[in-house]
């Protein structure tokens, strides 16, 4: 390349600190999410329609990916349509509600998963645990025990879905997407009310 | 007619990879008074049309043609009465002009004709190759070619810059 040639492939690079390039702004995505910070770790909360769709551990790029195949590749980071979510969230996690008034849509589970996870809220208590052979039971699967544990293991709405109150038989915490240290926490958090 | 289900990425991915590059290929086009509205508009018309795409390749190609083009209309938006031959040359006159770097170049760059104007931004700033280059000014390789070559002789000359 030619001197000339550089000099152009540098034409209209700011200055730093002088007339910054500019993000661009985009109307409320069909898909909004936000990196959050908890007492748990990092989250990423996203949700489509009005409706949560992920309240997960998992990593940014595996996320936002898994969410433009699932629901629409209009995937947006935007904090404000998650306000509300943030909100819930950080009360739950300070000890302050234990419900959760938000609606969710499994997109991106499985439909046996769905199967597990939709009635969670209701096959579980706050403060109380249960086990996989119980909520196996419960949507009439009683064989499915692990079954249900590896599709609680896969959830993509966490802490939202309390798949932390599913337990083993003994009473191990036996795994957790967010880590057992996190799935302590919660269980502890929801012993002290 | 069945299409085949193409897999986009999430949206925000093109934007952390390549708003850069399309804010300054729109400044480079319609200079930086103009530019930073065309990449604004760029960016809300990919948005419009990026579920309907038929291929995931070529991303980047393909945001650089929108701001290319949005570029030309937000600059000749501006003198809407004369011919498209005679569209008006960037805006590098401004209050900023002082600051941006190698003004001489903008200057040169600014009073090339258009179509070598927008050639050589395109390939150097938006660092395209001739057959991207090509598919955002709507003509073929060998033009897109022709103009990158007739607007380095041209800027060679009036910089005085040997040939190396």
């Amino acid at each position: 390349m030619t001197d000339l040639e550089s000099r152009l492939t540098r034409l209209a690079m700011p200055d730093p600190g002088h007339t910054e390039l500019k993000r661009p702004v985009l109307p409320d995505a069909d898909v909004a999410y936000t990196l959050h910070d908890t007492p748990i770790g990092t989250m990423l909360l996203a949700i489509a329609h009005g409706r949560v769709v992920a309240s997960s551990f998992g990593d940014e790029e595996t996320m936002t990916t898994r969410l433009a195949r699932a629901v629409s590749p209009r995937v947006l980071r935007q904090a404000r349509p998650l306000d509300d979510v943030r909100r819930q969230l950080d009360e739950y996690l300070a000890g302050t509600r234990q419900a959760f008034d938000l609606e969710v849509d499994l997109a991106l589970a499985t439909p046996f998963q769905r199967l597990v996870l939709t009635d969670l809220p209701t096959h579980t208590s706050y403060g109380a645990t249960t086990t996989y052979g119980t909520v196996a039971a419960d949507i009439d699967k009683p064989k499915a025990a692990r079954a249900v544990g590896t599709a609680l293991g896969a959830n993509p709405v966490c802490v939202v879905l309390p798949c932390h109150r599913v337990v083993g038989a003994n009473g191990a915490l036996t795994g957790y997407a967010g880590g057992l240290d996190a799935k302590r926490f919660l269980l502890n958090l929801e012993a002290k009310r | 007619m069945t299409r085949e289900k193409v897999e986009l990425p999430p949206f925000q991915a093109l934007i952390d990879a390549h708003w850069r590059d399309v804010a300054r290929l729109a400044r480079a086009m319609a200079g930086p008074v103009d530019g930073d509205d065309a990449a604004q508009r760029a960016w809300e018309k990919a948005y419009a049309a990026y579920p309907a795409l038929t291929s995931a390749k070529n991303l980047r190609s393909w945001l650089l043609t929108i701001t290319a083009r949005c570029a030309t209309d937000v600059h000749r938006a501006r003198k809407p009465q004369r011919p498209l031959e005679e569209a008006p040359p960037v805006a590098v006159e401004g209050p900023d002009a002082a600051a941006w770097p190698d003004p001489d170049l903008w200057r040169a760059v600014n009073e090339l004709p258009e179509r070598q104007r927008f050639a050589i931004t395109l390939k150097y700033v938006g660092d395209l190759d001739h057959h991207g280059v090509a598919a955002a000014l709507d003509t073929t390789p060998a033009a897109s070619r022709r103009l990158v070559s007739d607007a380095l002789a041209t800027l060679r000359s009036k910089l005085g810059v040997e040939d190396d």
